[in-house]
């Protein structure tokens, strides 16, 4: 065995739940394509970090892959366009958040005719190429964790250390979505391409690749693809399919056994973990040029006629894919960016798709909690036995429900990765993960203004200190003319004479005055 | 919470073979105590009232009640512990879930306590007397107070071998002269041992359904077995053997329905092993040299005050937080 290579000690990790998957909606046919858009809506806030920055003026007339946001600060990402045609508008438009607050969009008028720029040419010679051109190259190219993390592929590469091991994320745990098992299945060879491209820019001599042993058909194309690739860094490993297991830190405990440092990163332990779908883009950014401009998404529930993979571009207003999965047959369903598990409602149909965007779920409103039937926690524990982080949930909502924000912080509301399997467990049906959601903001938002504060004190300490300072410089200014009066009285003779003689004559004054005072 | 009652049924029956027909009078009139005293509650405090009702805790807590109590205890005593559970023990702490003390226990506490002689008038079990009180009778002596027919309290009433052995004890005689008499079975004494044994196969089938989790049972039965089992190891002549400790008085529906309840319990697994261990050990120091013949009750509300203690040291170490 190579030295390098890291030990698969198949494990558990705590907890979890068996869900039905409902996949076999999605995945019954090919990935189908999205016919041309009339207009695209970029979201400039759809990665982790700073927002980019636009480079293009509206009535700017730009080509496909061409970048229309710049990254701002680090670990910013650039954003390009999907498409060739015009900018025809910056709009504030409803966003794909929780709150449904309207965000600041890049608008692109598609003029149809999908020219692209190339302005990144293809590194065909990869496998000789420097690995920090490799690293450059998936930063120009928007490319961001499209698991949901959507933090910047180039940052986290360039932090990296040397020899880690990259491990491929290819367990899709939420039920409904299928993206990551249709793109495995049908472009197994671009998934491997890419994490031989990420091994290359990494340094590594070491890739896991980890599937769900219910997705016979994605491990068999997978292995095919690294039988062909002939490269014997490369393991695929199958774990059990048990939700969170694609969870970055479940996978990493159920592969190694060891577990990601609390408030730390899987680098931390010399591991790199990546989704199957952004080894993907990097394969293409690398190998054909093309920036990150479109993903896989899984377009599926109850409510729709035709669910399916879609390999969609970033912008395409949502109802075009529920229009493209043949409609939706239920006017009171519900849409939902991502599983039903962790996703995010959406309040509007106009939304566009985003990089994070790996599931778009119709599920009729029944299927969703109303919150009616909620009763009292009766602290049974439940939540506890399935919380893969090990957490006691139970204890967080009691100290949360009375807005108790430290106490539940010291149980560890900061380690929450808000699987929402506490919220499926429930027997009084508590929304716990939105407690916790709320908590954590809370939390932040007191830090902040903890930040904030304590910025303010300092600044007033500093200028106190300043005055002080001031102060005391001009004493000692002044204490040290003093001294230099007195050194020049006490050093001259006559002075001293003349003093005396003024003091005589004081007293003198003094006497003579006395009794005329007392008179 | 239905299961929990459904389990009861088999033990519900025996006690009623064995002791007539006073437990069911018993748990009608705790159970109306308990779920009156719930709804006035909840409407004083402008509450939903049937959500509350509904979750059938406030049955559950007269059921367990009417459990403890001897079966032609007077209506008023049934009725005081109902209310006292109900009111002061659980409503008063804001209701479900918020109650650090078990409801039943506390309500049972109150009125051993509270009568003295009332609680001591165990019948005979049926194995001993001719007469074991029918319906009318039973009825009649719970809603006057009076013993059945022309009988005599002291007549009718005996000693529970708990009790029993404790004064004989006292009165230094050996363990196994003690057992000698007519009132002990195969481990704990003729009726209370099958009783225990419908109770235990009623707690196992919750722990199956996953209502309860084995943890509290089998640590609370393990710790009173083994600390019996030391003791009676050491000394035969004085102190009673294992068998005679698990399934004598309320140890088993301690361990399985009393001990069990979630709200007045640890909420860590390695906390209910704690609770469950300082029940079992609590409860056979009541009972070998505490003034009470049985420690069931006292141990689960003493063990209820450490149940924030408890917590606080046993939370699970969170994922990533070192080895």
């Amino acid at each position: 065995m190579n030295s390098t290579r890291i030990a698969v000690t198949p494990g558990r990790f705590h907890g979890g739940l068996k869900l039905d998957g409902h996949r076999k909606l999605a995945t019954g046919k090919p990935i189908a394509s999205l016919p041309l858009s009339e207009r695209y809506y970029l979201w400039l806030e759809q990665h982790h970090g700073p927002a980019a920055l636009p480079c293009v003026a509206v009535g700017d007339r730009i080509l496909g892959g061409q970048i229309v946001a710049a990254q701002e600060g680090r670990p910013g990402t650039a954003i390009h366009s999907p498409t060739s045609g015009i900018v025809a508008d910056f709009q504030d438009l409803p966003a794909p958040t929780a709150q449904m607050s309207s965000a600041h969009m890049l608008v692109i008028e598609s003029d149809g005719e999908d020219r692209a720029c190339h302005e990144f040419g293809a590194i065909t010679d990869w496998e000789n190429a420097a690995p920090e051109s490799l690293t450059e190259r998936i930063a120009q190219s928007g490319i961001v964790g499209l698991g949901g993390a959507v933090f910047a592929t180039g940052a986290k590469i360039g932090r990296a250390a040397a020899n880690v091991t990259l491990i491929l994320n290819g367990a899709e745990c939420e039920p409904y979505i299928s993206c990551d098992d249709g793109l495995m299945r049908e472009r197994a060879d671009s998934i491997i391409t890419g994490a031989r491209i990420l091994l290359r820019a990494l340094g590594s001599k070491d890739c896991l690749v980890a599937i769900e042993r219910d997705k016979p058909e994605a491990i068999a194309a997978m292995e095919t693809a690294i039988r062909d690739a002939g490269d014997e860094r490369l393991r695929l490993e199958r774990i059990f399919s048990l939700y969170p297991a694609g969870g970055e830190r479940q996978l990493i405990e159920a592969l190694t056994g060891r577990q990601v440092p609390r408030g730390g990163l899987p680098q931390d332990i010399g591991l790199v973990c990546l989704n199957v779908g952004t080894a993907a883009a990097v394969g293409r950014a690398v190998c054909r040029g093309q920036p990150l401009t479109s993903r896989i998404t899984t377009v599926t529930g109850p409510a729709l006629v035709a669910p399916g993979n879609f390999d969609v571009r970033i912008g395409t207003p949502i109802r075009e894919l529920v229009a493209a999965a043949g409609g939706c047959n239920d006017p009171s369903a519900r849409l939902i960016m991502g599983g039903p598990m962790m996703g995010v409602p959406l309040q509007d149909d106009r939304v566009p798709v985003v990089k994070a965007m790996n599931c778009l779920l119709v599920l009729p409103a029944n299927e969703l909690s109303d919150g009616q039937n909620q009763r009292p926690c009766i602290r049974c524990g439940d939540c506890a036995e399935v919380c893969p982080a090990r957490l006691l949930p139970q204890q967080m909502y009691w100290e949360l429900r009375d807005e108790r924000f430290e106490p539940a912080r010291e149980f560890g509301l900061d380690a929450c990765i808000e699987c929402g399997c506490c919220d499926v467990v429930c027997p009084s049906h508590l929304p716990l993960t939105q407690y916790f959601r709320w908590g954590k903001s809370q939390l932040h938002k007191q830090f902040i203004e903890h930040e904030r504060a304590e910025h303010a004190r300092q600044r007033f300490e500093a200028r106190n200190a300043r005055l002080e300072k001031q102060k005391a410089e001009r004493q000692a200014r002044l204490a040290a003319k003093r001294e230099a009066l007195e050194k020049a009285r006490s050093d001259s003779g006559r002075r001293a004479a003349i003093d005396e003689i003024m003091a005589r004559k004081k007293r003198a004054a003094d006497e003579n005055n006395e009794p005329g005072q007392s008179e | 919470m239905l299961r929990v009652l459904l389990a009861l049924c088999p033990a519900t029956l025996a006690h009623i073979w064995f002791f007539g027909p006073g437990l069911a009078f018993n748990m009608a009139i705790a159970v109306t105590a308990c779920v009156g005293g719930e709804a006035l509650i909840l409407r004083l405090r402008q509450r939903p009232v049937g959500p509350a009702l509904g979750d059938l805790s406030a049955v559950v807590t007269g059921v367990l009640l009417a459990f403890c109590l001897p079966p032609l205890t007077p209506w008023w005593i049934t009725v005081c512990g109902g209310v006292f559970a109900i009111v002061f023990a659980k409503q008063l702490y804001g209701g479900l879930g918020f109650n650090p003390f078990n409801p039943a226990m506390a309500g049972y506490a109150v009125v051993l306590i509270s009568f003295p002689v009332e609680m001591t008038r165990w019948l005979a079990p049926r194995e001993l007397t001719e007469t074991v009180p029918g319906v009318f009778s039973s009825l009649k002596s719970v809603l006057t107070g009076k013993p059945p027919g022309a009988a005599s309290w002291d007549g009718m009433t005996m000693a529970t071998p708990l009790d029993f052995a404790k004064t004989e004890i006292a009165r230094l005689q050996t363990m196994p002269e003690i057992r000698a008499d007519a009132m002990f079975g195969d481990f704990a004494g003729l009726g209370w041992e099958w009783i225990a044994n419908w109770v235990a196969i009623g707690g196992i089938w919750l722990i199956y359904k996953g209502v309860i989790r084995w943890h509290i049972p089998v640590t609370m039965l393990a710790t009173l077995g083994l600390c019996a089992f030391i003791f009676w190891v050491a000394d035969p002549g004085k102190f009673g053997s294992p068998g005679f400790h698990v399934f004598g008085g309320a140890a088993m529906l301690g361990a399985f329905f009393i001990a069990t309840d979630p709200v007045s319990a640890a909420t860590t697994t390695r906390g209910r092993v704690i609770y469950a261990a300082g029940i079992g050990l609590l409860t056979y120091v009541i009972r070998t040299w505490g003034g009470y013949p049985d420690g069931v009750a006292f141990a689960v509300l003493l063990m209820n005050l450490c149940v924030p203690l408890i917590d606080r040291y046993t939370r699970p170490r969170i994922y990533g937080d070192g080895n």
